[in-house]
């Protein structure tokens, strides 16, 4: 037994023969793995502490390195998995909630975009190419006046209410400074900025050196409230109420005292090396209608200025929820899948609370059309939006533009190792280790995320040009472009659409 | 100074006047759930006769909200700095997640006054009870100074409901009682101040409290006081195990 | 489009409340002052009203009120009810017409009661007939809605926002010693009349501001002792739970309290001693009817009106005296509004309920 624990590494690092002992794997590995024997003089890898986050593997200059699952198998059972009986021996060994990071990866619960199919245009009407011929992704999102209204002259008055507007409809979610390193933000802000979209500061304040990207920024508000004064509201393009996320629905949050220090705690405006918790609901929030307060609050303190988004985990009545949150004066809902992202959930909220994105978005987008509201307000879709076609996917089912957290970090080196929580990843993004956040460099991370979205919207026109459409509002809620296979007649009333080949 | 009558106005237009008049004296009479008012304020004086509504001095940032009545629920939410003095009671949920500037309520407060406070650098808000408080008082408090004086309670009795101070990881509240909450938390600690302490720590915001409701700073520092810490040894921690 | 009833719809809103100690009258237009001050916590899909003591000549009946999607429903109902009660008096409820207020069924009133020989045949105490008779037809009888069943009591409501409902309904042309008033905020508008507030069964009616967390537990519960819940909404359950605990179990209003919104056990062990065990019984007893998560209701009943809030005090309640009246108001303006200068005015701790009835000696 290896310091007491029943619990076998997860991984093992093998070395292959041609190593050249260069030594790059320690300085990578922000984990402890890998040593050099000081007598030998030889490479050792110490399996144990590996959580497979890959910088080893992708920076051995020789391709001397992989990591494989460790190949020892516990006795079997097709009751008692050995992730379950791990789970229970580690909760057995430490008497503690199960936590961990990034979105569930609980293969139980299906994903329904890989099920759902897009149209294209045959004979009937012509497909076009987006490349040589006009195709419009400006994408505008916030609340619709209820009617027009005219001048003494008859000339229609502009009585839109502020909102925002975005070149693809693809916007960054919302993730803290202090959950992510402060070369995230300034990535996600440069790139936000360069793309013509918005980025979000999640709740953990706007640092000062970012408030230049505020026409590209969202600023959060959640339960916590830190870092939240009324010249952080006017720096915003937008604010955002945060009630839920998908990742951990109902549940609050918990920054560690070790990880405020610094500029984190001169952000989030909290006294260093002090836990900063945001409470489970906002404890000015208790029904509906204080939602409409603290929303009303937020347009005021603000002079109206800006919309207010209002972001929601997926949950079982969030068609309901939706169409209170359209009524309380918001602009704009966001909803947050069940497979959402987290820099730390407990394990047990994160695979079983909540409904998948589809799911929620149809049955919301439908709900507020039952009710004659759908254009008062605008949807923003979440929660593991992993590729252009899955954006195109929910703007056909409902959402006006979709939101993307884990893609993003994936485009600044993420390798889904779910070691978010231990605050040493060794990607430079989920720390707050100085070294290690100087691995991400801002400027090159905002290339890569304007190369992913750059792609990704030329991948949404050449989806939107197959069906012959060239303007993305003429998709949002398209809902015959979508056809599902392999899915239940439930599965297909809920999202609304037809079987393939009906 | 201008005066404004709260009840022949709408009350957007109220709230309109109030942002257009920058750095003055405002008064405004017969307020009766007027909600919102001062609501990111900066420099503006607002004196106020009536029941305002609520959210009253939600996001302040500056200026000062004195109220000759009883304020409703939400005042002070998330306030920034600046003043408000209610001589009344407040409802529930005043000073929420405050982080600087004052709070003076002469009458009671209701459910979850001060929850979430929190202070940062040299900014601390305090927060002032004249009466009691209902439950949940400092609850998740995380900086700054609640004081509850019992005005007018007999000597000895509880000036708070339950769940006093519940999850507070920083800063202090004191009561001007011998009573310790019912069912104190044991992640707390209490203890009796001082004299030294009531006259370093308590007199100098005291004193400023007084003089807002007319009040004797000497009698309000008569008594004891229990100041109610987090206990450093037995901090809400290791509940999660990693996977 | 689904209606309450189809889907569970919960809903944040306001309420307020007025109860005269003396008997003396009120006019409906008071109540509506109050609640419409409170126009910002609803959104204009559902507002209510219920008066006690506003049909002092028709005091020893029943009076039904029914919304009616069409006549053919009416004259279905009639047989129904021609069969099963003796009608003194019927008549369309009077209403004024308003732009606010659309889509209205139609409204009627019937002053009614129970055939003897009806109430002789099934072995049934007169209230538990009209309770039985009232549930059924709501249950099964289509396009046809009882709303209001009390002795010299009704329920007014109807889609919109409260003081519309008010003008519609005239109540300006109504007096009573007691008002409850709602207006609502659902999160979801099925638009239908029949889920607004206040609900009634009997002359017990319920106003609720909140979500409540336990409903399907509490739902389910009731309905083991014959009780349907058709709208899904939490003033249905909570009505029902408070009739069965009052009216069957014969419980005092503060024991029913002390169920609904039981402290918590380490709480009930502070309190020790008779007080103590007195709660552990009731929690234990009726351990399916503690209602969690934010609720503050107005109950209206014959003769007297009971404030509570839930354990937590989730949601803000507002109380106030003034000579032999009695003020309730999810906020203060909304008491200060009909009352300025009231001689008490307090909110009330959560789970701690106030009850006031009237006067020894007046009757109801």
């Amino acid at each position: 037994m290896r310091n007491g624990s029943m619990i076998q590494p997860r991984f093992r690092v093998v070395r292959e023969s041609w190593c050249t002992s260069c030594g790059r794997c320690i300085r990578e590995c922000s984990f402890g793995v890998h040593t050099r024997d000081s007598r030998t003089n030889a490479l050792k890898a110490d399996s144990s502490k590996c959580v497979d986050c890959q910088r080893c593997v992708v920076f051995c200059p020789a391709d001397a390195l992989y990591i494989e699952e460790n190949p020892n198998r516990m006795h079997p059972s097709a009751m008692w998995g050995e992730d379950t009986r791990n789970e229970i021996y580690r909760q057995a060994e430490t008497g503690g909630v199960l936590l961990s990071s990034m979105g569930s990866p609980s293969g139980s619960v299906p994903r329904y975009f890989p099920r759902l199919l897009i149209n294209a245009s045959q004979v009937t009407n012509p497909s076009i190419d987006p490349l040589r011929e006009p195709m419009e992704t400006l994408t505008f999102i916030g609340r619709g006046p209820e009617s027009i209204e005219r001048d003494r002259d008859g000339k229609l008055r502009d009585n839109l209410p502020p909102h925002l507007e975005m070149k693809v409809p693809v916007m960054f979610a919302a993730m803290s400074y202090g959950a992510v390193s402060l070369s995230v933000h300034k990535a996600l802000a440069m790139a936000a900025e360069e793309l013509g979209t918005y980025w979000n500061t999640g709740e953990g304040g706007l640092h000062r050196d970012l408030y230049k990207y505020g026409k590209n920024t969202i600023v959060q508000v959640a339960s916590g409230r830190f870092g939240v004064h009324a010249d952080y509201l006017m720096a915003g393009a937008a604010v955002e109420i945060k009630i839920g996320q998908g990742a951990k629905p109902g549940i609050g949050g918990h920054l560690t005292g070790a990880k405020i220090k610094g500029d984190i705690a001169r952000t989030r405006m909290v006294p260093e090396g002090i836990d900063a918790i945001s409470p489970a609901p906002h404890h000015d929030i208790y029904s509906i209608e204080d939602l409409r307060q603290l929303v009303s609050m937020i347009k005021e303190a603000t002079d109206y200025t800006k919309p207010v988004i209002v972001k929601v985990a997926a949950v079982h009545n969030i068609a309901p929820i939706a169409s209170g949150i359209a009524r309380s004066g918001a602009d704009i809902i966001a909803i947050d899948g069940f497979r959402g992202g987290t820099g730390a959930a407990p394990v047990r909220i994160r695979d079983s609370a909540g409904i998948p994105l589809e799911l929620a978005l149809a049955a919301v987008d439908q709900r507020l059309r039952d009710e004659h509201i759908r254009s008062r307000v605008s949807i923003i879709a979440s929660g593991s939006i992993q590729s252009s076609s899955d954006a195109a996917k929910a703007i056909a089912l409902g959402a006006d533009a979709v939101s993307i957290g884990t893609a993003a970090l994936c485009a600044l080196g993420c390798h889904l190792c779910a070691a978010c929580h231990t605050g040493r990843c060794a990607w430079g993004i989920a720390t707050q280790d100085e070294e290690l956040e100087k691995r991400l460099d801002p400027e090159k991370g905002a290339e890569r995320l304007c190369n992913l979205i750059r792609a990704w919207k030329r991948e949404i026109e050449e989806i939107m040009g197959g069906m012959g459409i060239n303007s993305i509002e003429a998709l949002r809620g398209n809902r015959l472009a979508l056809r599902g296979a392999g899915l239940t007649q439930k599965e297909l009333d809920v999202l609304g659409i037809r079987h393939a080949g009906e | 100074m201008r005066r404004y009558d709260a009840a022949a106005m709408r009350p957007a237009d109220l709230r309109k006047e109030i942002k257009r008049c920058g750095e003055s004296v405002l008064e405004i009479v017969n307020c009766c759930g007027e909600r919102y008012l001062g609501c990111g304020m900066r420099h503006t004086s607002l004196h106020i006769t009536g029941t305002p509504g609520n959210a009253l001095g939600a996001f302040l940032d500056g200026g000062t909200i004195i109220v000759d009545g009883n304020a409703q629920d939400a005042t002070g939410d998330t306030m920034n700095s600046g003043v408000i003095a209610i001589n009344g009671s407040a409802g529930d949920a005043a000073g929420y997640a405050m982080r600087g500037g004052k709070l003076y309520i002469h009458g009671n407060a209701g459910y979850r006054a001060g929850v979430n406070m929190k202070a940062y650098g040299g900014v601390s808000p305090t927060l002032i009870i004249g009466g009691r408080s209902g439950s949940f008082l400092g609850e998740y408090l995380a900086g700054g100074t609640i004081i509850v004086l019992g005005i007018g309670c007999p000597e000895h009795s509880q000036l708070t409901g339950f769940f006093c101070g519940n999850g507070m990881y920083n800063g202090r509240i004191y009561l001007r009682t011998t009573e310790i909450p019912t069912g104190f938390s044991p992640h707390l600690l209490q203890r009796r101040i001082s004299r030294e302490e009531k006259e370093s720590d308590l007199r100098p915001v005291l004193t400023e409290f007084a003089a807002m409701f007319g009040e004797n700073v000497n009698e309000l520092l008569s008594g004891d006081f229990i100041l109610i810490e987090p206990d450093p040894e037995n901090r809400y921690k290791e509940m999660y195990a990693a996977i | 489009m689904r209606r309450e009833g189809e889907i569970r719809i919960p809903s944040g809103c306001a309420i307020s409340g007025i109860f005269a100690r003396d008997g003396s009258a009120v006019n409906g237009r008071t109540i509506r002052t109050s609640i419409a001050l409170m126009h910002e916590r609803s959104n204009g899909l559902g507002g209510g009203f219920a008066g006690y003591g506003i049909y002092p000549q028709y005091k020893d009946y029943y009076a039904i009120h029914v919304f009616y999607d069409d006549l053919l429903a009416r004259e279905e109902c009639e047989r129904y009810l021609e069969r099963h009660f003796d009608i003194i008096n019927l008549s369309k409820i009077p209403t004024r017409p308003s732009p606010m207020i659309t889509d209205a069924p139609l409204i009627w009133r019937y002053f009614v009661t129970p055939l003897p020989h009806k109430l002789q045949d099934e072995h049934l105490d007169e209230e538990e007939y009209i309770a039985r008779t009232v549930i059924k037809l709501n249950r099964t009888m289509k396009g046809c809605y009882v709303f209001s069943c009390g002795k010299n009591m009704g329920v007014f409501k109807a889609v919109g926002y409260p003081e519309d409902v008010a003008d519609f309904y005239r109540l300006d042309e109504y007096e009573g010693y007691a008002w409850t008033a709602h207006g609502r905020y659902p999160t979801n508008t099925p638009g239908w009349w029949g889920g607004s507030h206040p609900f009634a069964l009997l002359d017990l009616s319920v106003v609720h501001n909140g979500e409540i967390s336990s409903y399907d537990a509490n739902r389910r519960a009731v309905e083991m002792y014959g009780y349907s819940c058709n709208l899904l909404t939490d003033t249905e359950v909570i009505t029902y739970i408070l009739d069965y605990l009052t009216r069957k179990v014969r419980l005092t209003w503060e024991e029913a309290a002390s169920v609904i919104a039981a402290p918590f056990w380490n709480t009930i062990a502070l309190k020790g001693g008779d007080e103590g065990k007195r709660l552990a019984y009731l929690r234990h007893m009726f351990s399916e009817f503690l209602i969690t998560g934010p609720f503050s209701i107005l109950v209206g009943f014959n003769g007297g009106m009971m404030a509570l809030n839930d354990r937590l005090k989730l949601r803000s309640l507002v109380a106030a005296e003034k000579g032999s009246k009695v003020y309730f108001a999810s906020e203060e303006s909304a008491i200060r509004i009909i009352e300025p200068e009231p001689e008490r005015i307090w909110s009330p701790k959560g789970g701690e309920c106030v009850i006031v009835q009237l006067d020894e000696g007046v009757t109801a």
